[in-house]
Protein backbone atom coordinates (compact mmCIF):
# COMPACT_ATOMS: atom_id res chain seq x y z
CA UNK A 1 0.00 0.00 0.00
CA UNK A 2 1.30 3.43 -1.04
CA UNK A 3 0.24 6.36 1.12
CA UNK A 4 -0.30 9.58 -0.79
CA UNK A 5 -0.13 12.42 1.68
CA UNK A 6 -3.29 14.50 1.53
CA UNK A 7 -2.58 18.06 2.51
CA UNK A 8 -5.30 19.64 0.40
CA UNK A 9 -3.07 20.29 -2.59
CA UNK A 10 -4.79 20.84 -5.96
CA UNK A 11 -4.80 17.89 -8.32
CA UNK A 12 -3.80 14.70 -6.54
CA UNK A 13 -6.39 12.37 -7.98
CA UNK A 14 -4.45 11.89 -11.20
CA UNK A 15 -1.62 10.37 -9.18
CA UNK A 16 -4.03 7.88 -7.64
CA UNK A 17 -5.47 7.12 -11.08
CA UNK A 18 -1.95 6.48 -12.43
CA UNK A 19 -1.25 4.03 -9.59
CA UNK A 20 -4.62 2.37 -10.28
CA UNK A 21 -3.52 1.87 -13.90
CA UNK A 22 -0.40 0.11 -12.60
CA UNK A 23 -2.56 -2.04 -10.30
CA UNK A 24 -0.90 -0.59 -7.22
CA UNK A 25 -3.00 -0.01 -4.12
CA UNK A 26 -2.83 3.53 -2.83
CA UNK A 27 -4.65 5.63 -0.31
CA UNK A 28 -4.97 9.37 0.01
CA UNK A 29 -4.45 9.99 3.70
CA UNK A 30 -3.74 12.38 6.56
CA UNK A 31 -3.58 9.59 9.11
CA UNK A 32 -0.11 9.14 10.72
CA UNK A 33 -0.70 5.45 11.44
CA UNK A 34 -1.62 4.67 7.81
CA UNK A 35 1.46 6.55 6.67
CA UNK A 36 3.72 4.66 9.06
CA UNK A 37 2.34 1.32 7.86
CA UNK A 38 2.60 2.11 4.13
CA UNK A 39 5.33 0.53 2.00
CA UNK A 40 6.14 3.95 0.55
CA UNK A 41 4.81 7.45 0.85
CA UNK A 42 4.33 9.92 -1.95
CA UNK A 43 4.28 13.65 -1.31
CA UNK A 44 2.37 15.20 -4.22
CA UNK A 45 2.31 18.88 -4.80
CA UNK A 46 0.49 21.59 -6.58
CA UNK A 47 0.36 25.08 -5.18
CA UNK A 48 2.60 27.37 -3.20
CA UNK A 49 5.53 26.27 -1.04
CA UNK A 50 4.60 28.24 2.07
CA UNK A 51 0.96 27.05 2.00
CA UNK A 52 2.10 23.45 1.57
CA UNK A 53 4.50 23.68 4.53
CA UNK A 54 1.81 25.40 6.58
CA UNK A 55 -0.68 22.60 5.82
CA UNK A 56 1.89 19.90 6.59
CA UNK A 57 2.71 21.60 9.89
CA UNK A 58 -0.94 22.03 10.89
CA UNK A 59 -1.67 18.41 10.08
CA UNK A 60 1.32 17.24 12.10
CA UNK A 61 2.71 15.73 8.90
CA UNK A 62 6.18 17.27 9.11
CA UNK A 63 7.08 15.13 12.09
CA UNK A 64 5.58 12.01 10.51
CA UNK A 65 7.47 12.51 7.24
CA UNK A 66 10.76 13.16 9.07
CA UNK A 67 10.26 10.01 11.16
CA UNK A 68 9.48 7.68 8.27
CA UNK A 69 12.30 9.19 6.19
CA UNK A 70 14.78 8.61 9.01
CA UNK A 71 13.48 5.06 9.39
CA UNK A 72 14.42 4.40 5.76
CA UNK A 73 10.94 4.18 4.25
CA UNK A 74 10.99 5.07 0.53
CA UNK A 75 9.59 8.55 -0.06
CA UNK A 76 8.78 10.04 -3.44
CA UNK A 77 8.15 13.76 -3.83
CA UNK A 78 6.51 14.98 -7.01
CA UNK A 79 6.84 18.57 -8.28
CA UNK A 80 6.27 20.82 -5.25
CA UNK A 81 6.45 17.63 -3.19
CA UNK A 82 10.09 17.24 -4.25
CA UNK A 83 10.83 20.91 -3.55
CA UNK A 84 9.51 20.51 0.01
CA UNK A 85 12.37 18.04 0.66
CA UNK A 86 14.95 20.86 0.46
CA UNK A 87 16.19 23.19 3.19
CA UNK A 88 14.46 26.33 2.02
CA UNK A 89 12.53 27.98 -0.76
CA UNK A 90 12.61 31.53 -2.06
CA UNK A 91 9.07 31.38 -3.43
CA UNK A 92 7.42 34.68 -2.38
CA UNK A 93 9.79 35.19 0.54
CA UNK A 94 12.02 32.74 2.31
CA UNK A 95 10.51 29.59 3.78
CA UNK A 96 11.93 26.65 5.60
CA UNK A 97 11.43 23.24 4.00
CA UNK A 98 11.79 19.71 5.36
CA UNK A 99 15.58 19.72 4.90
CA UNK A 100 15.82 16.07 3.86
CA UNK A 101 18.05 17.21 1.00
CA UNK A 102 20.63 19.98 0.88
CA UNK A 103 19.88 22.92 -1.36
CA UNK A 104 17.26 25.55 -2.00
CA UNK A 105 14.35 26.24 -4.31
CA UNK A 106 14.81 29.31 -6.47
CA UNK A 107 12.90 31.18 -9.17
CA UNK A 108 13.49 30.06 -12.76
CA UNK A 109 15.37 32.97 -14.44
CA UNK A 110 13.13 35.19 -16.55
CA UNK A 111 15.27 34.94 -19.69
CA UNK A 112 12.90 32.06 -20.46
CA UNK A 113 9.12 31.97 -20.15
CA UNK A 114 7.93 31.22 -16.64
CA UNK A 115 6.31 28.83 -15.74
CA UNK A 116 8.38 26.10 -17.35
CA UNK A 117 5.35 24.42 -18.88
CA UNK A 118 5.24 21.46 -21.20
CA UNK A 119 7.22 18.44 -22.35
CA UNK A 120 10.97 18.61 -21.90
CA UNK A 121 13.73 16.03 -22.31
CA UNK A 122 15.51 14.22 -19.51
CA UNK A 123 19.31 14.10 -19.51
CA UNK A 124 20.67 11.21 -17.46
CA UNK A 125 23.44 11.93 -14.94
CA UNK A 126 23.70 8.64 -13.12
CA UNK A 127 22.92 5.01 -13.64
CA UNK A 128 19.66 4.21 -11.99
CA UNK A 129 17.11 1.43 -12.09
CA UNK A 130 14.64 4.29 -12.55
CA UNK A 131 15.75 4.38 -16.20
CA UNK A 132 14.76 0.81 -16.98
CA UNK A 133 13.06 0.89 -20.42
CA UNK A 134 13.42 4.68 -20.60
CA UNK A 135 15.11 5.93 -23.78
CA UNK A 136 17.66 8.77 -23.76
CA UNK A 137 16.12 12.23 -24.07
CA UNK A 138 12.66 10.97 -23.16
CA UNK A 139 10.04 13.71 -22.84
CA UNK A 140 8.23 14.25 -19.54
CA UNK A 141 5.70 16.90 -18.50
CA UNK A 142 6.90 19.82 -16.39
CA UNK A 143 4.91 22.65 -14.92
CA UNK A 144 6.68 24.78 -12.34
CA UNK A 145 8.04 28.30 -11.75
CA UNK A 146 10.73 27.43 -9.18
CA UNK A 147 13.53 24.91 -9.41
CA UNK A 148 16.07 23.30 -7.12
CA UNK A 149 19.40 25.10 -7.07
CA UNK A 150 21.80 26.68 -4.64
CA UNK A 151 24.34 24.38 -3.05
CA UNK A 152 22.75 21.00 -3.61
CA UNK A 153 24.61 17.69 -3.54
CA UNK A 154 25.54 17.03 -7.16
CA UNK A 155 25.75 13.28 -6.57
CA UNK A 156 22.01 13.28 -5.83
CA UNK A 157 21.28 14.43 -9.40
CA UNK A 158 19.92 11.48 -11.40
CA UNK A 159 18.45 13.41 -14.35
CA UNK A 160 18.04 17.03 -15.37
CA UNK A 161 16.28 19.14 -17.97
CA UNK A 162 17.55 22.30 -19.65
CA UNK A 163 15.42 25.37 -19.13
CA UNK A 164 17.09 28.69 -18.43
CA UNK A 165 19.86 26.56 -16.89
CA UNK A 166 20.02 23.08 -15.43
CA UNK A 167 16.78 22.03 -13.79
CA UNK A 168 17.16 19.02 -11.46
CA UNK A 169 14.45 16.66 -12.72
CA UNK A 170 15.08 13.42 -10.82
CA UNK A 171 17.03 13.42 -7.56
CA UNK A 172 17.78 10.61 -5.18
CA UNK A 173 19.51 10.27 -1.86
CA UNK A 174 19.11 6.81 -0.38
CA UNK A 175 15.39 6.31 0.30
CA UNK A 176 14.39 9.84 -0.72
CA UNK A 177 13.48 10.37 -4.40
CA UNK A 178 12.20 13.51 -6.06
CA UNK A 179 10.69 14.14 -9.48
CA UNK A 180 10.24 17.76 -10.53
CA UNK A 181 7.97 16.80 -13.45
CA UNK A 182 4.65 14.96 -13.21
CA UNK A 183 5.20 11.24 -13.96
CA UNK A 184 1.45 10.69 -13.58
CA UNK A 185 0.87 13.09 -16.49
CA UNK A 186 3.85 12.09 -18.63
CA UNK A 187 2.28 9.45 -20.87
CA UNK A 188 3.80 5.98 -21.09
CA UNK A 189 7.25 7.34 -20.13
CA UNK A 190 5.80 8.64 -16.87
CA UNK A 191 4.00 5.38 -16.11
CA UNK A 192 7.24 3.48 -16.78
CA UNK A 193 9.12 5.78 -14.37
CA UNK A 194 6.50 5.11 -11.69
CA UNK A 195 6.73 1.38 -12.40
CA UNK A 196 10.52 1.57 -12.06
CA UNK A 197 10.22 3.46 -8.79
CA UNK A 198 7.83 0.83 -7.43
CA UNK A 199 10.17 -1.96 -8.52
CA UNK A 200 13.15 -0.18 -7.04
CA UNK A 201 11.52 -0.02 -3.61
CA UNK A 202 9.93 -3.47 -3.62
CA UNK B 1 14.67 21.05 -25.09
CA UNK B 2 11.12 22.16 -24.39
CA UNK B 3 8.75 20.89 -27.07
CA UNK B 4 5.96 22.83 -28.74
CA UNK B 5 2.59 21.38 -27.80
CA UNK B 6 -0.34 20.13 -29.89
CA UNK B 7 -3.64 20.46 -28.06
CA UNK B 8 -7.00 19.07 -29.20
CA UNK B 9 -9.89 21.04 -27.76
CA UNK B 10 -13.14 19.34 -26.77
CA UNK B 11 -16.30 21.40 -26.26
CA UNK B 12 -18.63 19.40 -24.04
CA UNK B 13 -22.40 19.89 -23.97
CA UNK B 14 -24.68 17.59 -21.94
CA UNK B 15 -21.93 14.99 -21.69
CA UNK B 16 -21.09 14.94 -25.42
CA UNK B 17 -18.31 16.53 -27.45
CA UNK B 18 -19.74 19.06 -29.88
CA UNK B 19 -18.21 21.34 -32.46
CA UNK B 20 -19.34 24.84 -33.29
CA UNK B 21 -18.26 27.30 -35.95
CA UNK B 22 -17.74 30.81 -34.71
CA UNK B 23 -19.26 29.57 -31.47
CA UNK B 24 -22.57 28.64 -33.16
CA UNK B 25 -24.15 25.77 -35.14
CA UNK B 26 -23.25 23.10 -32.62
CA UNK B 27 -22.95 19.56 -34.01
CA UNK B 28 -22.55 16.37 -31.97
CA UNK B 29 -19.17 14.69 -32.43
CA UNK B 30 -18.33 12.00 -29.89
CA UNK B 31 -18.13 10.68 -26.37
CA UNK B 32 -15.58 12.85 -24.50
CA UNK B 33 -13.91 10.03 -22.60
CA UNK B 34 -13.46 7.90 -25.74
CA UNK B 35 -12.18 10.84 -27.74
CA UNK B 36 -9.79 11.89 -24.97
CA UNK B 37 -8.38 8.39 -24.84
CA UNK B 38 -7.96 8.35 -28.61
CA UNK B 39 -6.01 11.64 -28.50
CA UNK B 40 -3.90 10.43 -25.59
CA UNK B 41 -2.95 7.33 -27.58
CA UNK B 42 -2.30 9.31 -30.75
CA UNK B 43 0.30 11.49 -29.02
CA UNK B 44 -1.58 14.68 -28.15
CA UNK B 45 0.49 16.69 -25.66
CA UNK B 46 -2.39 18.07 -23.68
CA UNK B 47 -6.17 18.41 -23.92
CA UNK B 48 -8.57 21.25 -23.25
CA UNK B 49 -12.19 20.70 -22.23
CA UNK B 50 -14.74 23.47 -22.34
CA UNK B 51 -18.02 23.02 -20.53
CA UNK B 52 -20.48 24.82 -22.75
CA UNK B 53 -23.56 23.77 -20.79
CA UNK B 54 -25.44 26.23 -18.68
CA UNK B 55 -27.40 24.56 -15.90
CA UNK B 56 -26.02 23.33 -12.59
CA UNK B 57 -27.38 19.87 -13.21
CA UNK B 58 -25.38 19.64 -16.42
CA UNK B 59 -22.32 21.00 -14.60
CA UNK B 60 -22.33 17.86 -12.46
CA UNK B 61 -22.45 15.67 -15.59
CA UNK B 62 -19.42 17.59 -16.80
CA UNK B 63 -17.45 17.08 -13.57
CA UNK B 64 -18.22 13.41 -13.86
CA UNK B 65 -16.76 13.49 -17.39
CA UNK B 66 -13.64 15.27 -16.07
CA UNK B 67 -13.05 12.58 -13.50
CA UNK B 68 -13.57 9.76 -16.02
CA UNK B 69 -11.13 11.46 -18.39
CA UNK B 70 -8.54 11.85 -15.61
CA UNK B 71 -8.88 8.15 -14.93
CA UNK B 72 -8.34 7.18 -18.56
CA UNK B 73 -5.55 9.40 -19.83
CA UNK B 74 -2.00 10.11 -18.68
CA UNK B 75 -1.42 13.52 -20.22
CA UNK B 76 -2.36 16.85 -18.66
CA UNK B 77 -5.61 18.60 -19.44
CA UNK B 78 -7.26 21.87 -18.60
CA UNK B 79 -10.89 22.63 -18.02
CA UNK B 80 -12.77 25.80 -18.82
CA UNK B 81 -16.30 27.12 -19.15
CA UNK B 82 -18.38 28.50 -16.35
CA UNK B 83 -15.51 28.82 -13.86
CA UNK B 84 -16.56 31.69 -11.58
CA UNK B 85 -15.20 31.06 -8.11
CA UNK B 86 -12.40 29.52 -6.08
CA UNK B 87 -14.84 26.70 -5.27
CA UNK B 88 -15.41 26.00 -8.98
CA UNK B 89 -11.64 25.83 -9.49
CA UNK B 90 -11.16 23.55 -6.52
CA UNK B 91 -13.87 21.17 -7.76
CA UNK B 92 -12.30 20.93 -11.22
CA UNK B 93 -8.76 20.38 -9.90
CA UNK B 94 -10.01 17.85 -7.38
CA UNK B 95 -11.72 15.97 -10.22
CA UNK B 96 -8.32 15.44 -11.82
CA UNK B 97 -7.72 18.39 -14.16
CA UNK B 98 -4.24 19.91 -14.24
CA UNK B 99 -5.30 23.47 -15.04
CA UNK B 100 -8.36 25.64 -15.18
CA UNK B 101 -9.13 28.10 -17.90
CA UNK B 102 -10.90 31.31 -16.94
CA UNK B 103 -12.54 33.57 -19.49
CA UNK B 104 -15.60 35.76 -18.82
CA UNK B 105 -15.25 35.63 -15.02
CA UNK B 106 -11.74 37.07 -15.27
CA UNK B 107 -13.14 40.15 -17.01
CA UNK B 108 -15.97 40.71 -14.56
CA UNK B 109 -13.81 39.82 -11.55
CA UNK B 110 -10.05 40.10 -12.24
CA UNK B 111 -9.25 39.39 -8.59
CA UNK B 112 -10.38 35.80 -9.20
CA UNK B 113 -7.19 35.24 -11.23
CA UNK B 114 -5.10 36.76 -8.46
CA UNK B 115 -6.72 34.75 -5.68
CA UNK B 116 -6.67 31.54 -7.67
CA UNK B 117 -2.99 31.93 -8.61
CA UNK B 118 -2.08 32.56 -4.98
CA UNK B 119 -4.05 29.55 -3.78
CA UNK B 120 -3.34 26.96 -6.48
CA UNK B 121 -0.17 28.31 -8.09
CA UNK B 122 0.19 30.34 -11.31
CA UNK B 123 0.89 27.20 -13.31
CA UNK B 124 -2.67 25.92 -13.09
CA UNK B 125 -4.44 29.18 -13.89
CA UNK B 126 -4.98 29.78 -17.59
CA UNK B 127 -6.41 33.05 -18.89
CA UNK B 128 -8.53 32.36 -21.94
CA UNK B 129 -9.09 35.36 -24.18
CA UNK B 130 -11.68 35.50 -26.96
CA UNK B 131 -10.59 38.36 -29.20
CA UNK B 132 -12.04 39.93 -32.31
CA UNK B 133 -10.60 42.57 -34.60
CA UNK B 134 -12.85 45.60 -34.16
CA UNK B 135 -10.84 47.98 -36.31
CA UNK B 136 -7.63 47.59 -38.32
CA UNK B 137 -4.94 46.15 -36.03
CA UNK B 138 -7.05 46.46 -32.89
CA UNK B 139 -8.44 43.46 -31.07
CA UNK B 140 -10.98 43.62 -28.28
CA UNK B 141 -11.92 41.06 -25.66
CA UNK B 142 -15.31 39.38 -26.05
CA UNK B 143 -17.07 37.45 -23.32
CA UNK B 144 -20.16 35.27 -22.87
CA UNK B 145 -19.18 32.88 -25.63
CA UNK B 146 -18.12 35.63 -28.01
CA UNK B 147 -21.42 37.51 -27.81
CA UNK B 148 -20.46 40.55 -25.75
CA UNK B 149 -17.74 43.07 -26.56
CA UNK B 150 -16.08 44.38 -23.40
CA UNK B 151 -14.18 47.09 -25.27
CA UNK B 152 -10.99 45.95 -23.52
CA UNK B 153 -7.85 45.87 -25.66
CA UNK B 154 -6.79 42.21 -26.00
CA UNK B 155 -3.04 42.84 -25.76
CA UNK B 156 -3.37 45.06 -22.69
CA UNK B 157 -5.66 42.45 -21.14
CA UNK B 158 -3.08 39.71 -21.74
CA UNK B 159 -0.42 41.80 -19.98
CA UNK B 160 -2.74 42.49 -17.07
CA UNK B 161 -3.61 38.80 -16.86
CA UNK B 162 0.07 37.94 -16.54
CA UNK B 163 0.45 40.55 -13.78
CA UNK B 164 -2.53 39.08 -11.93
CA UNK B 165 -0.82 35.70 -11.95
CA UNK B 166 -2.09 33.73 -14.93
CA UNK B 167 0.44 31.05 -15.85
CA UNK B 168 -0.61 30.69 -19.47
CA UNK B 169 -2.77 32.44 -22.04
CA UNK B 170 -5.03 30.84 -24.62
CA UNK B 171 -5.76 33.30 -27.37
CA UNK B 172 -8.88 32.44 -29.37
CA UNK B 173 -9.24 34.53 -32.50
CA UNK B 174 -13.00 34.74 -33.10
CA UNK B 175 -12.51 36.01 -36.68
CA UNK B 176 -10.53 32.97 -37.80
CA UNK B 177 -12.27 30.35 -35.62
CA UNK B 178 -13.85 27.56 -37.66
CA UNK B 179 -12.70 29.05 -40.99
CA UNK B 180 -9.72 26.70 -41.44
CA UNK B 181 -7.71 29.44 -43.13
CA UNK B 182 -4.96 29.54 -40.52
CA UNK B 183 -4.44 31.02 -37.08
CA UNK B 184 -4.49 34.76 -36.55
CA UNK B 185 -0.74 35.29 -36.88
CA UNK B 186 -0.65 39.03 -36.11
CA UNK B 187 -2.69 38.75 -32.92
CA UNK B 188 -0.82 35.66 -31.69
CA UNK B 189 2.57 37.24 -32.37
CA UNK B 190 1.56 40.47 -30.66
CA UNK B 191 0.45 38.67 -27.50
CA UNK B 192 3.45 36.30 -27.48
CA UNK B 193 5.67 39.39 -27.65
CA UNK B 194 3.81 41.22 -24.88
CA UNK B 195 4.05 38.63 -22.10
CA UNK B 196 6.59 36.16 -20.68
CA UNK B 197 4.22 33.25 -20.05
CA UNK B 198 3.35 30.45 -22.50
CA UNK B 199 0.87 31.25 -25.27
CA UNK B 200 -1.58 28.80 -26.81
CA UNK B 201 -2.89 29.81 -30.25
CA UNK B 202 -6.48 28.89 -31.01
CA UNK B 203 -8.90 29.30 -33.90
CA UNK B 204 -8.42 28.66 -37.60
CA UNK B 205 -6.30 25.54 -38.05
CA UNK B 206 -7.10 23.79 -41.32
CA UNK B 207 -3.82 22.54 -42.77
CA UNK B 208 -0.49 21.20 -41.56
CA UNK B 209 1.26 24.46 -42.53
CA UNK B 210 -0.99 26.48 -40.25
CA UNK B 211 0.47 24.71 -37.24
CA UNK B 212 4.10 25.23 -38.26
CA UNK B 213 3.42 28.88 -39.11
CA UNK B 214 1.91 29.75 -35.76
CA UNK B 215 4.52 27.80 -33.76
CA UNK B 216 7.48 29.15 -35.73
CA UNK B 217 6.55 32.58 -37.00
CA UNK B 218 4.08 33.75 -34.37
CA UNK B 219 6.08 32.30 -31.44
CA UNK B 220 3.17 30.37 -29.98
CA UNK B 221 4.20 27.69 -27.48
CA UNK B 222 1.27 25.48 -28.34
CA UNK B 223 -1.38 25.18 -31.03
CA UNK B 224 -4.95 24.24 -30.24
CA UNK B 225 -7.50 22.88 -32.69
CA UNK B 226 -10.78 21.00 -32.65
CA UNK B 227 -12.52 19.95 -35.86
CA UNK B 228 -9.42 18.99 -37.88
CA UNK B 229 -8.71 16.47 -35.13
CA UNK B 230 -12.30 15.45 -34.36
CA UNK B 231 -13.07 14.64 -38.01
CA UNK B 232 -9.62 13.09 -38.53
CA UNK B 233 -8.74 15.51 -41.30
CA UNK B 234 -5.31 15.86 -39.66
CA UNK B 235 -4.17 12.80 -37.70
CA UNK B 236 -1.92 13.83 -34.81
CA UNK B 237 0.96 11.45 -35.73
CA UNK B 238 0.97 12.90 -39.28
CA UNK B 239 1.01 16.43 -37.89
CA UNK B 240 3.85 15.66 -35.50
CA UNK B 241 5.95 13.99 -38.20
CA UNK B 242 5.41 17.06 -40.37
CA UNK B 243 6.37 19.51 -37.60
CA UNK B 244 9.49 17.50 -36.73
CA UNK B 245 10.52 17.63 -40.41
CA UNK B 246 10.02 21.41 -40.18
CA UNK B 247 12.66 21.46 -37.40
CA UNK B 248 10.14 22.21 -34.68
CA UNK B 249 10.90 20.50 -31.38
CA UNK B 250 8.08 18.11 -30.83
CA UNK B 251 7.46 15.08 -28.64
CA UNK B 252 7.22 12.02 -30.86
CA UNK B 253 7.32 9.04 -28.53
CA UNK B 254 4.36 8.61 -26.24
Amino acid sequence: MIAIIDYDAGNIKSLQFALDKLNVKSVLTKDPQTIKEASSIIVPGVGAFKDAMKSLNELGMVEVIMQVAAAGKPILGICLGMQLFYEKSFEDGEWQGLGLLKGSVNPIPDNVKVPHMGWNTLTKHADSTLFHNIIDDAFVYFVHSYAVGGVYEKETLVASAEYGGTVPAIVQKDNVVGMQFHPEKSGTVGLQLLTNYLEMIS
Amino acid sequence: MLAKRIIPCLDVDKGRVVKGKKFQNIADVADPVELAKRYNDAGADELVFYDITASNEERNIFLDVVEKVAREISIPFSVGGGIRSIDDINRVLRSGAEKVSINSAAVTNPSLIKQAAAKFGNQCIVLSIDAKETSQGKWEVFINGGRKNTGIDAIEWAKYGEQLGAGEIVINAIDTDGEKNGYNMTLTRAIAGAVNIPIVASGGAGKLEHFSQVLKEANADAALAASVFHYEEIPIPTLKAYLAAEDIIIRREM
